[in-house]
C-alpha cells in the first residue's frame, strides 16, 4: 500500500552485449606478442601465465575475462598507471585484450600450498573481515576462498603475494584508482601494513579450487 | 510534497491500533533513545569448548549458512547473515545481541507478548520465505543460544545503541522508482546485478538476490521502503556504509521494492484484503506500478 503518489519508473536502459575472445588469436599474442608494438606476455608472466613471484608480475592464469579485459583497458587509457604495462596495452585493441584475456581466462591456475605460513591474522581477515575498521570479508566480494566472482571480482587465491601487498599498497598511496566506485580503495585505506602482509601471505597459498572443509 | 508528508504520518499512527488480528513479528522496531548506552558482543575466540560452546557454534553456523535448511525451513535463497552483518554482531544492521535483551516484548498490534523464539520465526516465515523451525527444535535452540551468547553481558530490558537500523528522516522528495533505478545502476548493479538476482560463484549466492522468486516475501520487513532505505543507509554498499545521500537510500529502497517477489503467506487469495489488513505502511503491495499490480503476480510460497 503506497503512501504517496506512485512516480513509476521510465527509462529503459539497454545492455550491449560482450564478444567473447579468440582463444588462439590470443595465444599467439601471449606468446609472440604482436607487430603493433606489444611484447609476448609470456616474458613475463611465464609460459603458463603463472606469473613471477619475486618480481612481483602477477599470475594471469585462470582471472575470469571481462577482469582481464578490463585491465587492459584500463592500462592502455591511462586509468591504471604501470610504465612496464601502459605501453604494453596501448598495443593491443579491444578485439586484441579480448582475444589474450580469453586466453589467460581459459588456463589453469596452479597453487603453492607449500607457501602457507599459519597466520591466523590473515585468515581471519579474509573470511570474516574486521567490522571493527569496517572491513568487510575478503571473500565478501572476491568469492568463495578468494577464487573470484565474475565479472568484476578478480580470484586472489594462489596469485603472488608481493603482487597483492603491491596493489593495496598502491590503492592505499592513491596510485591504483581504477576500481569501480572505490569499492577495493575503501578497503585497502582501512588496513594495516600488518594485515596487509597477513592477508597477501593467506591468499598467496590459499587453494585454486574448491577444496570442501577448508575454509570453515 | 507537503500533503504527502502529513499523510505519511496519519498513516503511520494508524498502524498502531490493532488492525490484523494475525501476528505480525515484522513490526518496525521501536526507536532507540538518543543516551541508548553501547555495548560489544564478546569475541568468537571466547566461545567456550563444551557442550554450550558447541550449540553457539552451531548456532552461528545456522546463521551464516541457512541455506543447509534449504527446503526444511527455508524457500529462498538469502541466509539471515545477509540483512544482519558480520554474523549478526555489527551495531546499525539490527544486530543480535541488541535483540535479545528485550524480548520478551508487549505489541499492541497483536496484543499479546511476543517471545525472542517468535521474533526468529517471524525472520524464517517472511524474510527467509519460510517455514519457522519448532520451538524445542535443535535448529531454533541453536540459533537462540547464539543470540543468548552475544548478548552475554548486556543489561536486560535496557534499549541498547545500534538496535535495529537506524531510522533516516522523511525523505525531502517522494522516494521515486526512476530516481532509485538511477542510483541502483550506479551503486547496485556490479554486485546485485541489472535484474536484481545477485551474482553466484560455485553454485552458491555471493551477492544475495534483491527481488524475484529467491528473494524476501511481502510480508518481510525489508518490503517497507522505510525499513529497507534504513538498511541500505547503514550497510550498502558493502563496505561503503552512509556514502549514500538519504535521498538516494530511499530512491533505491523504493526501486528494489517495486518488483514482483514472493507472496506474503497471509494472503488468502485476496490480494485488496491483504492489502488493507497488514500493509498500512509504506510500501507497494497492492499498487499498480508498470502496468501490473504488486503482489497479483507474486511467487507462492514453496511451503504454503
Ligand atoms: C615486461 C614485463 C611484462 C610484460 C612483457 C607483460 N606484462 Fe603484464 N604485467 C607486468 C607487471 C609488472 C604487472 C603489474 C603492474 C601493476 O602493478 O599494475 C602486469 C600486470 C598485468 C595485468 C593485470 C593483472 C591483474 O591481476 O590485475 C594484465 C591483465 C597483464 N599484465 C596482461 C599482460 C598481457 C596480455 C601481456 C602481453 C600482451 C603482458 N601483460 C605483458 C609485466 C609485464
Ligand atoms: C566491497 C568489495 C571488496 C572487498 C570487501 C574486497 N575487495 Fe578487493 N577488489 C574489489 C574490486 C572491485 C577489485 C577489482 C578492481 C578493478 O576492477 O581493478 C578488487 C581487487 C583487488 C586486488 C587486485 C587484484 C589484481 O589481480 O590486481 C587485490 C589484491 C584485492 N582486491 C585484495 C583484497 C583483500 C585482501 C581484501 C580483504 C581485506 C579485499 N580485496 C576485499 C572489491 C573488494
Ligand atoms: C531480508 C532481510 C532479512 C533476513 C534474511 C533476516 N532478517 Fe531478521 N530482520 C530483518 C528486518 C528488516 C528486521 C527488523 C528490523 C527493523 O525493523 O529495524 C529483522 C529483525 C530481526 C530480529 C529482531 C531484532 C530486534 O532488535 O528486535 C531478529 C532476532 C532477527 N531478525 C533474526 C533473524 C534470523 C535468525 C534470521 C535468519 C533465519 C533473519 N533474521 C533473517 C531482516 C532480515
Ligand atoms: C560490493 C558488493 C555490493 C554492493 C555494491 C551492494 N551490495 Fe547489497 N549486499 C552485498 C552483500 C555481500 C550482501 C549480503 C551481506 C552479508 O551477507 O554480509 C548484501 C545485502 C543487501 C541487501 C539485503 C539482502 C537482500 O537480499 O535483500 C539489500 C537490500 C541490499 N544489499 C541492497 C543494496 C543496494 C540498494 C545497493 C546499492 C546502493 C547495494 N546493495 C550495493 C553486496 C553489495
Amino acid at each position: 500500500m503506497k503512501l504517496w503518489p506512485v512516480i513509476p519508473l521510465l527509462a529503459v536502459v539497454s545492455h550491449i552485449a560482450m564478444a567473447a575472445g579468440d582463444v588462439e588469436t590470443g595465444k599467439q599474442i601471449a606468446m609472440q606478442g604482436n607487430n603493433q608494438g606489444a611484447t609476448a606476455c609470456v616474458a613475463c608472466h611465464g609460459a603458463n601465465g603463472q606469473g613471477n613471484a619475486s618480481a612481483g608480475f602477477p599470475r594471469l592464469a585462470g582471472l575470469n575475462a571481462a577482469y582481464l579485459g578490463k585491465q587492459l583497458r584500463d592500462y592502455r587509457n591511462g586509468s591504471r598507471d604501470n610504465p612496464t604495462m601502459n605501453p604494453i596495452a596501448a598495443a593491443l585493441d579491444d578485439v586484441a585484450s579480448r582475444d589474450v584475456a580469453a586466453y589467460y581466462a581459459g588456463l589453469d591456475p596452479v597453487g603453492d600450498s607449500t607457501k602457507r605460513k599459519e597466520s591466523a591474522s590473515g585468515r581471519t581477515l579474509a573470511l570474516r573481515g574486521d567490522w571493527d575498521n569496517t572491513i568487510p570479508a575478503c571473500v565478501s566480494c572476491h568469492g568463495p576462498g578468494g577464487r573470484g566472482v565474475a565479472p568484476a571480482f578478480p580470484a586472489l587465491a594462489g596469485q603472488h603475494a608481493s603482487y597483492i601487498k603491491a596493489q593495496l599498497q598502491a590503492w592505499r598511496a592513491g596510485k591504483r584508482r581504477n576500481d569501480a566506485n572505490e569499492l577495493m580503495k575503501v578497503v585497502a585505506e582501512r588496513m594495516s601494513d600488518e594485515q596487509i602482509q597477513a592477508v597477501a601471505d593467506y591468499f598467496a597459498a590459499a587453494p585454486v579450487q574448491p577444496d570442501t572443509g577448508a575454509e570453515q | 510534497m507537503k500533503t504527502t508528508l502529513v499523510l505519511i504520518s496519519s498513516l503511520l499512527a494508524v498502524t498502531g491500533t490493532g488492525i490484523g488480528q494475525e501476528r505480525d513479528y515484522q513490526l518496525e522496531l521501536p526507536d532507540t533513545p538518543g543516551e541508548a548506552p553501547r555495548f560489544t558482543p564478546p569475541p568468537d575466540s571466547a566461545i567456550p569448548d563444551n557442550q554450550f560452546g558447541e550449540m553457539v557454534r552451531r548456532g552461528r553456523d545456522l546463521f551464516i549458512n541457512t541455506q543447509q535448511l534449504r527446503g526444511k525451513y527455508v524457500g529462498n535463497d538469502l541466509n539471515c547473515v545477509n540483512c544482519h552483518v558480520d554474523a549478526g554482531r555489527r551495531a546499525d544492521s539490527a544486530p543480535l545481541w541488541a535483540a535479545y535483551t528485550m524480548y520478551p516484548a508487549y505489541r499492541g498490534k497483536n496484543d499479546r507478548v511476543n517471545t525472542m523464539e517468535e521474533r526468529i520465526q517471524g525472520c524464517f516465515r517472511y524474510s527467509m520465505n519460510g517455514k519457522p523451525p519448532p520451538s524445542g527444535s535443535e535448529e531454533l535452540t541453536a540459533i537462540l543460544t547464539y543470540h543468548y551468547w552475544l548478548a552475554k553481558g548486556a543489561p536486560t530490558g535496557v534499549a541498547l545503541a545500534g538496535r535495529g537500523y537506524p531510522k533516516l528522516d522523511s525523505p525531502d522528495k517522494t522516494p521515486a522508482i526512476r530516481r532509485g533505478q538511477q542510483v541502483y545502476q550506479a551503486q547496485c548493479t556490479i554486485c546485485h546485478a541489472d535484474d536484481g538476482q545477485g551474482r553466484k560463484a560455485e553454485g552458491e549466492h555471493i551477492f544475495p538476490p534483491l527481488w524475484g522468486e529467491d528473494s524476501f516475501n511481502w510480508g518481510a520487513g525489508m518490503h517497507r521502503i522505510n525499513t529497507a532505505a534504513n538498511f541500505i543507509h547503514a550497510n550498502m554498499p558493502l563496505g561503503k556504509p552512509y556514502s549514500l545521500s538519504e535521498q538516494e537510500a530511499w530512491d533505491v529502497a523504493a526501486y528494489i521494492n517495486s518488483h514482483e517477489r514472493p507472496q506474503d503467506p497471509r494472503n488468502d487469495g485476496d490480494l485488496k484484503t491483504t492489502d488493507q489488513t497488514f500493509h498500512n505502511h509504506q510500501c507497494y503491495y497492492g499498487d499498480k506500478i508498470n502496468d501490473a499490480v504488486l503482489g497479483s503476480q507474486a511467487y507462492p510460497n514453496p511451503f504454503e
